[in-house]
């Protein structure tokens, strides 16, 4: 027995040093990622994951960044917030990348952000919770709008609509939850009364209980559903079902053609904020996004078969705003990097126009979310008068 | 009256859902004595299959078929390669073989298909029917009459073919079938095969309602499970009460109690079932020898 | 009077013991050797964080032949611990440890009374259940753990000196592995845990020969949740962040994958289950899109082949060869 537990610890140690030893081989400039491309978020990932390929492989093909090729070292978290964590201190420990974009969901971000922070390397989060950026941490920067926008831009449109009594049903995953605690705190100073509150799994795939009850409250004038995923096109559905008549607004979380199709009709007369990356091809032509989006939108769908999704575009920024810093610094060392990145000014990306500061790790403002409506299975832009 | 209604219609679309996972589950459980942890990825294989033969121009119905008879031939290979070559392992071990079974199974959709969310057309249309101030989907009632059938045809075949008779035997007493002459490798194998089926064909008659994708098996294994248990391990009539039982308690629990917690009213009702009647509402009460 | 004479002094299930144990340690301590970088510390810090719940959840399965689909609850209870003490209660984080565990104790005590009548599958799924509760309740009550979203786990201070760096971790597991390897040891050569081989065997047969099964399988279904409640809380500590899924059912199903694949019964099994299962997912990155493919067939083909565990069927292979 003492020699068979000897070989054991024998085979575990070189079992484990072999298994690690067999690392990437060495290219030029790495730049990290963790992305949750399976597991219950790989509806944001997966999008996320493509784009980064393609665009590494596109600033590659065109030479590089001050004559470097970049090479993208990309870890799948499966949405866990500690295999994340442990692929974040990979990513420093072994890879030594000079920067990072990932983090899809914010449980994933708000775990792997000490490590960034303690290594002093610029981490840019793809995920939406307004706690990643407030309070300001040095290294810690994203690009996504915060749930907080979202639910102040819909109460805009609603108090344009006159509407002040509204229910809110929420999905009990991170995105849905969050918003929906944004959506309450912000709601008093929009003077907007959020009567009734109901939440679902999700995963659940009847959501007719809940809207029952929100059904029946006396004085609903709107209802706004927080959440993404599956979850929202069912609940679209069993919406129309209960023939329920009161404007009903989506979040951003289901900004992507796929809604509408897994919707179906139930899905028309639906309100949503998002970036303008979904109604690209409709933007007036002196809009400075328009540029920006239609050629992304082309570029995904050209390479991926699939409709371009805004958690892709969130991406995308990232990317795009890390290499405009690194050809700005002239170098890859991480701290000119992140000195760079906070100096972003008048970048017109996919979510919007960034602008940076040393206050603000985010960069947009109101006027990047624009308000959508579905009519007859795609997207219309709601103007300013609200039609 | 009508929110009450809406609750029971609702608690009936997803009980029957459950009901049609718990029968498969049921049935290689009865053959074998292995709970199949895999057998919700034969329902998300039915489901995407569908749509993804779809989506390469086949017709629908066709799809559905071909997608049951690949569902079927891997809950065969499943039997063949992982469960029989492990002839003589504990039961402990046959489970985490099957969950093995359904990381690989999931891991190969994930490259095979994509992973989004997808859906197959209601069979009748999605205008619901109203009845007495609420509304059902026509796809509801089928789920639910899809399972009854199931449940039925089931009950013939074991009941009154000869096969079945094997199946019942091979449950009985594994050694004792044999002695007989049941070639009772033969009988399990089928019984992987008759599951997958079922699955498969539950996976397509649920994807109108629930939307499918790449990792939709695993929640779907985890509530057919437990209403299976609630019914009673080894009765197809208990896994079909037992899921529809588990789906209205999710669902009057949502529309009274609150939403957040509905799961768990449901997880303590089954437990609270359990101390009272160990071996659930139907199951046999064991004879252990000692 | 030297140490081998000590040694052949000492009784035979204490030889055993230090047989086992000497090795352990010796490899515990020898294993930085071969790390290059905090990233390695990392990775064994959380084997070993695993192995200390496997280990728990493998009293109950391996000795007393109890199955837990639900275990992770446990060790969310003491991951959640750590975190909710300091930020909401005031209670310093040492002490929030010690309270996670006595609850995770408590908690073990009175649902393991009701639970433990149950046998095989209809435990298998009560003990599921419990567990799926304990991560509803996390995932809920947003205004003690953050909802869905998690909450960040103060860190933990010993006098003045805080406890941070995977290095530190790596120590403070492997040791504690080692020590609960210790007592699981000990159990087994108890009383009880003779008691717990023969209620494995047949129930109806220990219960003849006068043992008090009930208490019996509780003892250790409270000893196996203050394992996990500890692993759970070391969980929260190295990765200062804590979610509900630290309860989900996916990682019940890890715990009982670790002890399945490890060995049933063995302890160095709990370790070895532990160690492929943390270290897999890192090893299979080079598959890319097919890591999971890979990480199913490998699991399948663990348990086809080497059906009784790694560690037991290894050992009976080479216990064979040198037989021969």
């Amino acid at each position: 027995m003492m020699t068979g537990n000897l070989k054991f610890a024998a085979v575990l140690g070189l079992g484990f040093a072999a298994v690690l030893a067999a690392g990437p081989a060495s290219a030029q400039v790495k730049i990290g990622a963790v992305l949750s491309v399976s597991g219950p978020a790989s509806f944001l990932g997966d999008p996320e994951k493509k784009t980064l390929d393609i665009y590494v492989d596109d600033i590659n093909a065109k030479g590089g960044i001050n004559g470097q090729k970049l090479q993208l070292v990309l870890y799948d978290d499966g949405g866990d917030a500690n295999a994340a964590r442990t692929f974040a201190t990979r990513l420093v420990e072994e890879d030594k990348v000079a920067a990072v974009v990932g983090g899809t969901t914010t449980g994933t971000t708000m775990a792997m952000m000490p490590v960034f922070e303690d290594a002093q390397t610029p981490f840019i989060s793809l995920a939406g919770a307004i706690e990643i950026i407030q309070p300001v941490r040095k290294w810690v920067f994203k690009t996504p709008h915060t749930d907080r926008m979202a639910c102040e831009k819909i109460f805009a449109d609603l108090k344009r609509r006159n509407l002040t009594k509204v229910a809110l049903i929420s999905g009990t995953d991170a995105f849905g939850h969050s918003m929906r605690d944004q959506c309450i705190a912000v709601a008093p100073a929009a003077n907007i009364t959020i009567a009734e509150v109901e939440n679902y799994g999700p995963t659940d795939s009847d959501m007719t209980p809940q809207l029952t009850k929100i059904k029946a409250a006396p004085g609903i004038q709107a209802v706004i559903n927080t959440g993404f995923g599956q979850g929202p096109a069912i609940v679209t559905r069993d919406y129309r079902q209960l023939g329920i008549e009161y404007p009903f607004y989506e979040s951003h979380g289901v900004a992507s053609k796929q809604y509408i199709g897994l919707a179906g009709a139930a899905a028309d007369g639906v309100r949503l904020p998002a970036a303008a990356l979904l109604v690209a091809d409709k933007l007036p032509d002196n809009d400075p996004q328009k540029p920006v989006v239609v050629a992304y939108k082309n570029t995904f769908e050209a390479k991926t078969g699939q409709p371009v999704s805004t958690f892709g575009g969130h991406a995308y920024d990232g990317l795009m705003i890390l290499a405009a810093a690194a050809k700005r610094a002239g170098s890859f060392d991480r701290a000119k990097l992140r000195d760079e990145i906070e100096q972003t000014r008048g970048y017109v990306g996919t979510a919007g126009m960034v602008n940076m500061s040393p206050t603000d790790h985010l960069g947009l403002n109101l006027s990047a979310f624009r308000m959508l409506e579905i009519k007859n299975g795609d997207w219309a832009l709601v103007s300013d008068s609200g039609s | 009256m009508a929110e009450f209604l809406q609750f029971i219609f609702s608690g009936l679309t997803v009980g029957a859902i459950y009901a049609l996972v718990a029968i498969g589950f049921t049935l290689i459980y009865n053959a074998s004595d292995v709970v199949n942890f895999a057998q919700g990825e034969f329902v998300m294989l039915g489901g995407m299959t569908t749509v993804f033969l779809g989506y390469a121009g086949v017709p629908l119905p066709l799809a559905a078929i071909a997608a049951v008879l690949v569902s079927t031939a891997i809950g065969l290979a499943l039997y063949r390669f992982a469960i029989a070559t492990a002839a003589g392992a504990n039961a402990v071990t046959l489970i985490i073989i099957t969950i093995g079974a359904s990381i690989f199974l999931r891991g190969a959709a994930e490259v095979v298909f994509d992973k989004r969310f997808h859906t197959l057309p209601p069979l009748f249309g999605s205008d619901p029917i109203r009845v007495g101030g609420a509304a059902i989907l026509p796809q509801s009632l089928i789920v639910f009459a899809g399972a009854a059938i199931i449940v039925v045809l089931l009950w013939a075949f074991i009941d009154r073919t000869l096969f079945g008779k094997a199946v019942i035997a091979t449950s009985a007493n594994r050694i004792a079938a044999r002695l007989v002459g049941i070639d009772t490798r033969v009988i399990v194998a089928a019984c992987f095969a008759l599951s997958a089926a079922i699955g498969a064909i539950a996976g397509i008659l649920i994807t109108p309602i629930t939307l499918t994708s790449y990792n939709a098996g695993t929640l779907l294994a985890l509530k057919g499970f437990a209403a299976v248990m609630l019914g009673g391990i080894g009765s197809a009539a208990g896994a079909m009460v037992g899921g529809i039982l588990l789906g209205l308690l999710e669902a009057l629990a949502a529309g009274y109690l609150s939403a957040s917690y509905k799961d768990a009213v449901a997880l303590v009702v089954i437990l609270c079932v359990l101390f009272v009647l160990p071996q659930g509402l139907f199951g046999k009460t064991k004879v252990e020898r000692v | 009077m030297n140490v081998l004479a000590l040694f052949d002094r000492l009784r035979s299930p204490q030889r055993h013991r230090l047989i086992l144990l000497i090795p352990l340690a010796v490899f515990i301590l020898l294993l930085p050797l071969l790390f290059s970088s905090a990233y390695y510390y990392r990775v064994a810090a959380l084997v070993f964080i695993f192995a200390i719940a496997a280990l728990g959840l493998n009293l109950l399965m391996g000795f007393a032949g109890q199955v837990s689909l639900g275990h992770a609850g446990f060790m969310g209870i003491g991951a959640y611990a750590v975190t909710i003490g300091p930020t909401h209660l005031g209670i310093p984080p040492l002490f929030s440890f010690l309270l996670g565990a006595a609850l995770s104790a408590v908690v073990a005590f009175l649902v393991g009374r009701p639970i433990l009548r149950l046998k095989e599958h209809y435990l298998a799924v009560a003990t599921l259940g419990f567990g799926v509760l304990v991560a509803i309740v996390f995932t809920n009550e947003a205004g003690w753990t953050g909802g869905p979203d998690g909450m960040t786990v103060p860190g933990l201070t010993l006098m003045d000196w805080s406890i941070r760096g995977a290095g530190a971790w790596y120590w403070i597991a492997a040791i504690s592995f080692l020590l609960g390897a210790a007592l699981a040891l000990n159990l087994a050569d108890s009383p009880t845990g003779r008691a717990l081989r023969a209620i494995h065997d047949s129930e109806i047969a220990a219960r003849v020969l006068g043992v008090d099964v009930a208490k019996k399988k509780l003892i250790v279904f409270v000893v196996s949740a203050v394992y996990a409640s500890i692993a759970g809380s070391y969980f929260g500590l190295i990765n200062g962040y804590i979610t509900p899924d630290v309860s989900g059912f996916l990682r019940s199903i890890e715990l009982v994958a670790m002890v399945v694949l490890g060995g049933m019964g063995s302890v160095i099994g709990s370790l070895v289950g532990a160690a492929v299962l943390v270290i897999l997912p890192q090893a299979l990155t080079v598959f890319h899109d097919y890591e999971h493919i890979v990480l199913g067939l490998i699991v399948m083909s663990v348990m086809i082949f080497l059906r009784r565990g790694i560690v037991p069927s290894l050992a009976a292979a080479l216990g064979e060869r040198r037989a021969k």
